[in-house]
Formats: structure tokens, sequence, C-alpha cells
């Protein structure tokens, strides 16, 4: 038995066998050992037999659960595998000393660098069919080559360094009981993605992939953020004993969920769920939400290698709206940036993908894509209210552009005679410093702002939440990020208009007295934390939470807030 | 040549167009503005860059150079397949 300690990320218990999921680095391939020019051919041939063999599983599996036209990416995948020059290329410096894997990575480097200079946007990013190629093959030379996370055929416990969103969203959400990383912190994409789906994770766990092996049993705590290796009887009873534990609470909060959300001075305030995907609409429901708050539609486009069309989308909007039953349901537009980049959007190499362009920006760029998701948004909003949220807003013009659109999407929509919803509220996400000082003047022009406090929190800092060396600076509970949302709050409100939080911050009942106070009408989170927010929100008096939000916003440091927060709660 | 469909050799053209070409023994050669590409690689044809409009060469080799040229020229006058 081995403990390992890491970041609780999605709560709840799990024990399965390890599937160590790795990505082929750079390094495995400089100090990949090489042995004579045939023994490395040999190598060769058999790993393009191989990703041959994977290749055409893969797309007869899509074919077969995604249709044709999706499979159409793995048949250019294999007309790459079958290329003649490129692998003659390969063997030719094979031939001359490289190594299998060596020689692999060069020709592709060479090729892709090609692509790169080409003039055409479409065909520049054709540079990522070969680098997946490549990288295929060198998983299978490497011998770094497990199921893919999308075809596990038994329940494991899936450890990684880390997951990209593309990876996360081809997880099947069936067979993985847990989910642990070695890098990434609580809003890193998987943990946000683990809670989403309710699977337990631990993450930030250093080194676990070097002393661990494919099979192992796992343990994985997602509250107390322990992960053992080979459990003993004792940790399987506890684990047993929390299971029936969960449960019970599960139970509980199902009765919690019938409550109302008010202080014990009587104010209400409402609470709503983030989702990521239609079926989250049943967790949400379960746990009593008063509506969504945010429904992210980016995992209806990634991880594929065409935009859903506007049936796709209507369909996947109307599930929601149609199962949350007259209860508002709020949908972000695209969020998407060159750090989620979707193979169909060219959207060229950034030095700063968190300033570049990304959320309405990437929209208003292709206005036939936006298009396209606005009038499904409409179309769905037959079935019950629904609200349109723009994401990375920096500018009033942004805003104004992206209504016209919106009318004109509306506007061709009955034209044509399809059926419409006669309006939809119009809302902006607050996430750039930029937005918040401007939050008068833009709820002035829309419905309603909605502060996603994780970007607001990274700009305002201008630290990023996934590199370890400055993450202590990402603070969302600092002085600084604070008093814009109080900013936000004042202005939404001299405009007429109601104003919430989608981020992380809304999720966590040590923050909910002050959220409260700071004057928010509106809180969305992941489904699982509506209970503990609402029996927070029902052990406090406004009155009391006001003058909370008036000392914290005096407040010199993170630290001083969280003392004077935790001593509210003691 | 001129290669006159909508998107030129994009992604789905030049897949057809390295189908055609490999069922033929015979060395075949694109060449635009300089730059030369072998037909029976994608990855030669593509970062070749043809657009639209682009006047391409071909140049073919071999045992069933007739048949491969006449084959490729035909494909490419009905539009790559395209729409």
């Amino acid at each position: 038995m081995e403990e390992f300690s890491g970041i609780a990320a999605s709560p709840g218990v799990a024990i399965g066998p390890a599937l160590i999921y790795r990505r082929p680095a750079l390094e495995g391939v400089k100090g990949a050992a090489s042995g004579p020019a045939s023994a490395e051919l040999a190598k060769l041939d058999e790993a393009l037999q191989r990703s041959r063999a994977d290749l055409e599983q893969i797309k007869e599996r899509a074919e077969r659960e995604l249709g044709a036209s999706e499979a159409a990416i793995y048949d250019a995948h294999l007309l790459i595998l079958d290329d003649p020059p490129i692998w003659e290329e390969v063997r030719a410096r094979i031939a001359g000393g490289l190594s299998a894997p060596e020689a692999v990575r060069a020709v592709a480097d060479h090729y892709a660098a090609r692509f790169r200079e080409l003039e055409d946007e479409y065909l520049r990013e054709r540079g990522a069919d070969l680098l997946d190629v490549a990288d295929r093959v060198l998983r299978h030379l490497l011998g770094l080559a497990g199921p893919g996370l999308g075809a596990l055929t038994d329940p494991v416990v899936v450890v990684a360094r880390d997951l990209s969103p593309s990876e996360t969203v081809t997880l099947d959400r069936t067979k993985v009981l847990a989910l642990v990383t070695e890098t990434g912190g609580p809003t890193s994409h998987a943990s946000i993605v683990a809670r989403a789906l309710g699977i337990p994770a631990v993450v930030g766990v250093r080194d676990i992939l070097s002393r661990i092996e494919n099979g192992k049993e796992l343990l994985v705590d997602g509250d107390a953020g322990r992960v053992v290796l080979e459990p003993d009887a004792r940790e399987r009873e506890a684990v047993a004993k929390r299971e029936q534990e969960i449960r019970e609470r599960q139970k509980e909060e199902a009765r919690e969920a019938e409550l109302p959300a008010q202080t014990l001075d009587g104010e209400r305030v409402k609470l709503v769920a983030n989702i990521g995907h239609p079926a989250e609409s049943e967790a949400a429901c379960r746990y009593g939400a008063e509506g969504v708050g945010l429904y992210r539609t980016e995992f209806l486009f990634m991880g594929r290698p065409a935009p859903p069309d506007e049936e796709e989308q209507y369909a996947a909007y109307a599930t929601v709206v149609k199962r949350m039953a007259g209860r508002r349901v709020i949908i972000r537009t695209l969020d998407v940036g060159g750090d989620k980049p979707l193979a169909y959007l060219a959207m060229g190499a950034e030095a700063n993908p968190f300033l570049g362009l990304r959320g309405l920006r990437l929209s208003l760029e292709n206005p036939a894509l936006f298009k396209v998701q606005l009038r499904a948004l409409w179309r769905a909003s037959h079935h019950g209210p629904l609200g349109v949220m723009f994401p990375m807003v920096s500018s009033l013009e942004e805003v104004e552009l992206a209504r016209r659109l919106l009318t004109e999407a509306r506007d061709e929509l009955r034209k044509e005679g399809v059926a419409v919803g006669s309006a939809v509220e119009v809302g902006v996400m607050i996430e750039t410093p930029a937005a918040a000082l401007m939050a008068a003047e833009l709820a002035e022009r829309v419905d309603f702002l909605s502060i996603g406090t994780n970007d607001l929190t990274q700009y305002t800092m201008a630290a990023d939440r996934l590199n370890e060396r400055v993450s202590h600076l990402y603070q969302p509970l600092h002085p600084a990020v604070l008093r814009l949302i109080r900013f936000v709050v004042e202005g939404a409100h001299r405009a007429g208009k109601w104003v919430g939080v989608c981020g992380e911050l809304a999720g966590d009942p040590l923050a909910t007295p002050l959220l409260l106070g700071l004057g928010l009408d509106e809180l969305s989170m992941s489904p699982t934390f509506l209970p503990a927010v609402k029996r927070m929100v029902r052990s406090v008096r406004m009155a009391q939470a006001r003058e909370l939000a008036a000392a914290v916003l005096r407040s010199r440091t993170a630290e001083e807030v969280r003392q004077r927060l935790a001593l509210r709660r003691a | 040549m001129r290669v006159t469909n909508k998107s030129g050799l994009h992604a789905r053209p030049a897949a057809l167009f390295v189908r055609e070409a490999r069922k033929f023994q015979s060395a075949i050669k694109v060449r635009k503005a300089g730059k030369e590409a072998d037909a029976k690689s994608i990855v030669h044809l593509l970062t070749l860059g043809v657009s639209q409009g682009d006047e391409i060469e071909l140049e073919v080799d071999g045992a069933d150079e007739e048949e491969a040229l006449g084959a490729l020229v035909e494909l490419i006058k009905a539009g790559l397949g395209d729409e």
C-alpha cells in the first residue's frame, strides 16, 4: 500500500484498476534506445501496421456512431499513413543513423513546418492531421499506446499527466471510475469536467505516473485529495462505508432541493446550475436548480472534425430548455480560443492565446459559424425562457455587433416561417477588467450581466491558474477581484438589471455570505454544489452578510479576506 | 492546366486525386510555381498549396503514363468531386 496526496478536485470515492494515459513526449523520442537500422526499420513497419489497425477501428466506430461525414477525418489519417514518399523519407533517415522515433519526429516536423508556411489558412491547418498521425505512430514505437480514452471496455481509474479539453471530451463516461492527474488545479479543465460528470477526481498528484503500473488497484478519494495504491482491507471497508454515507447524503440533499434559497431574514437569491452537456440538466433538476445560469456549448463543438450543424445544436439546446420546464436557461455562445483549438476553425498560432482570438472575438471573426449557433438558439427559445450570453467581452462595440447578428438570425428565421420564441434575454459575461469597469454602460445595452470569476481573476491578477509557479497569485478572493465584483453589481443595479456569478466562486459555500452581501442576484454553480450553498444561504442574515462584505472590501490581502470569512463561519 | 474547382486542392479533392494517382504504376509529379510534389503523396500535394485558379503542371513517366495522365486530367476537369 502506498499513499499519494493531491488536490481534491471532484467529490466521491472509487476503487478500480489504473489505466495510465500518456501522450508521447519529445523527451521520450530523444532518449529512445536505437538498435541497428534493420531493427529500427522493422519496428517502424510494425508501428505503422498497428497504427493502421487503430485507425480502421476508430473510423468504423466513428461511422457507426457519428455518421460517414464525421468519419472522413480518419480517412485522411489513413491516407497519410499510406503516403509512400513520406515513409520512404523516414526510412532513409533511419538508414542514415537515426532511431525510428527520431526519424518519424524529424520528418513530421519538417512537413509540419511546410504546412505552416502555406498562405491558405485551411490548408495550413491540415498540418494537424500529419502531426496527429505521427503522434499515433510514435505512441506505438515508444510502447506508450494504450487503449484510447474513448474506447474503454472495462471500468478503470484514468491516470494522466494532464488531460487536454479534447481528450476529456472523448472520455467514455460510463467506464471512467475516477480521474487522477499529475498537474492542474481545481479549475483546470479535467477538474471541471470531472465535477460536471460526477466522477471523483484528484489532481496535482506529483510523480504518480512513475510509481504505478497499468492494472494496479487504485483508491481515489476525491473529497480528501488522496490516492492509495493497492489499498488494504481496512481502506476498502472505509470506502464501502463512505459510499453508503454518500448515498444517504444524496437522499438528504434531494429532500433539501425542495426548500427555497432564502436567508433567515427572508431575502431570496436565485441558485442555478452550470452545465456543459444536455444530460447534466438531469443533475440540475435533482439538486433543485431554479434554472440554468451557464450552459457551456463548447463540448458540442470540440473533439470532432466539423462543426455541429443548426439541427444538432437546436436539438441539444431544446433538450435542456424542455427539461428545465419553464425555468430560464442561459446559454453561452461558443467560448474557445487558442488553448482549446477546434480542428475545423483555422485559428493560427498565437503567442498569447489567453489574450488572443477567443470567446465572442472568435465568433465575430467567423460570422457564418456564429449565425448557425444564434439561429439554433432562437429556435430553442420557442420551447421556453432562454437567455443568450456572450463570453470574453472587452468592449461595447462587440456587444452591439453580436446583438445585430442575433437580430438578423431571428429575422431570417421568421422570414423562413420557422418558429422562434417571442424574445430571448441577452447578457454579457464579465471576465475582463475592461468589461467590469464598463459594467454600467454594458448593462444599459443588455438584460443581465454574469461574472465569470475564473477568467476575471486570471485577467485581474495576470496569473495563469494552470502555471504552478504563479498559481499562488490566482486568488478569486483577492480584494482586487472582489472590488471589481462590487463595482459590477453597482453598475448593473444602477441600470436596473440583474447580475449573477457563474464562476467557481459561486459554488464555494465559504464565499456565499460574501457574495450575498456584495448584492449578487444569482449564483450559478455545478449542480453538486447547490445543496451546500443553499444550506449556507438559509443559515445567514442578509444584514450580516452586507456587514461582512463591507469589511471584506476593506481587506488588503486575499489572506485577510479568507480570515474574515473563516471567522464568520466559526 | 488550370485547377478550376471551387476549393483548389483542399483535403477532399486532394485525397481523391491521390487515390486516383495511386492506381497507376507510373511516377507522377505535380508542379506549381517551381515547386514539385509526388502525386501519390497527400502530404506533398497539400503542402504544394494549390488554390482555385492556380496553374499546375503534370508529369507522368512510366508504363501506364498515357492512361494515368488521361484519368488525372479528366478528374481535374470534372471539378475534383466538388459540387
